[in-house]
């Protein structure tokens, strides 16, 4: 295709530049003026799964996780993801323990140290729907209390109920099911 | 967690969430309450399920006061990326940055470079819409399958925030039921882009985030 694209440039080019050759009083090369995008841009935040940097990184490494590209995050974090994970759920540091995942705590701060979302091209997309796990995040999803389950909720999610559901299970607003997807602002 | 016994840790937890606040909303020192701080991030199937949407919120818990008075900051770019291959290294980037009431997005396409700093790619792909303001009716806009939105919209995130900080502060030992949404009422500026799936990889599972970045 870049040759058609070239190809089309240069008949571009030519009729605008034959068309101009008529005006002789024109002043000079008249240069586009569209909007300026030069200049570098640094990172300042970044989202991966909901809820990540807030709750497992410590308050004095939270800008740097945001400015930790996510092939370092694992291996800078994972270890202060454990241990905030078990002072938050202490179960998780006894032998054995697991999440609802079958996961570990190791496990599964490794899984989360690494701050990117997983998204299925093929079907279904969710958080966690019951049966598709990580498999995107729709705006409908009730993350925080998936979150909270495997946090508190033990092998299979009935462990600390007080704890693994906050008990607000939908947004204040309907969703749209067409784009933009997301409802008008109050 | 047979043997559980709950016993807070409220020392080293608390510590670390003090600036804890919902899902990214003001997650850390340096962008909380500013114009390059992403409060969510969603990735989900569109209505057409040949396509992807990708979804990043920045500036949240906006009244509806402030939601008519905010903008995008021209000096904040947003980019998604995306890791076709597995190795959570960006394969392909979309960027979005406002000018003049327009929000320019460039990609899907390949990065330069991958990382932290990032230059505009304004030989990618380019979708432009008109930024929709506070009380107007959303205004898209579509063109080679992309379609691209920008402006407020409702918080859709949705979390008792108020009771889980007692809890954590240990004021609380359980949440309410029902429990009371925090974000109720409140907007976010959202960037919305709905791409077709075979311009990112086609099939398969790719591993995407959001950053912000500021010049």
């Amino acid at each position: 295709m870049k040759n058609f694209k070239n190809i089309f440039t240069v008949l571009l080019v030519t009729l605008v530049a034959f068309n101009c050759s008529d005006d002789d009083d024109a002043t000079g090369i008249v240069t586009p003026t569209g909007p300026d995008f030069a200049g570098t841009y640094t990172q300042q935040d970044q989202m991966g799964r909901p809820a990540v940097n807030t709750v497992f990184v410590s308050s004095g490494s939270k800008d740097m996780f945001n400015t930790t590209v996510p092939t370092a995050q694992s291996g800078a974090f994972q270890a202060m993801f454990e241990t905030n994970l078990t002072a938050l759920s202490p179960a998780f540091a006894n032998a054995g323990d697991a999440n609802a995942l079958g996961q570990d705590a190791a496990t599964f701060t490794g899984l989360l140290a690494t701050d990117v979302l997983n998204v299925s091209l093929d079907g279904t997309t969710t958080f966690y729907d019951g049966t598709n796990v990580l498999t995107g995040r729709n705006l409908a999803d009730d993350v925080i209390t998936v979150e909270l389950l495997l946090i508190f909720g033990g092998e299979d999610f009935t462990e600390n109920p007080t704890l693994s559901n906050d008990n607000v299970d939908v947004n204040d607003k309907a969703f749209l099911t067409t784009f933009p997807y997301l409802a008008s602002p109050w | 967690m047979k043997n559980f016994k709950f016993i807070l840790g409220v020392g080293v937890f608390a510590a670390a969430s003090f600036f804890f606040l919902s899902a990214d909303h003001i997650d850390a020192p340096a962008v909380q309450g500013g114009t390059s701080d992403i409060t969510d991030f969603y990735a989900f199937q569109g209505e057409d399920t040949n396509n992807l949407v990708f979804v990043a919120n920045v500036q949240g818990l906006l009244s509806p006061t402030a939601s008519a008075s905010a903008s995008f900051d021209e000096n904040v770019m947003i980019e998604f990326n995306i890791d076709n291959t597995g190795d959570n290294v960006e394969d392909l980037v979309i960027q979005a940055i406002p000018r003049d009431g327009k929000m320019y997005f460039f990609g899907p396409v390949a990065p330069g470079t991958t990382g932290l700093s990032s230059t505009i790619l304004t030989n990618a792909t380019q979708t432009v819409v008109d930024i929709t303001a506070y009380g107007e009716t959303a205004m898209t806009e579509s063109s080679n399958g992309i379609t691209a939105f920008a402006g407020p919209r409702d918080d859709p995130f949705f979390f008792d925030f108020n009771q889980y900080s007692a809890i954590i502060g240990g004021t609380a030992t359980a949440f309410n039921n029902p429990g009371t949404d925090t974000f109720a009422g409140s907007n976010v500026m959202s960037i919305v882009i709905e791409v077709p799936k075979a311009m990112i990889g086609g099939s398969g599972t790719i591993n995407t985030w959001v950053e912000s970045k500021s010049k």
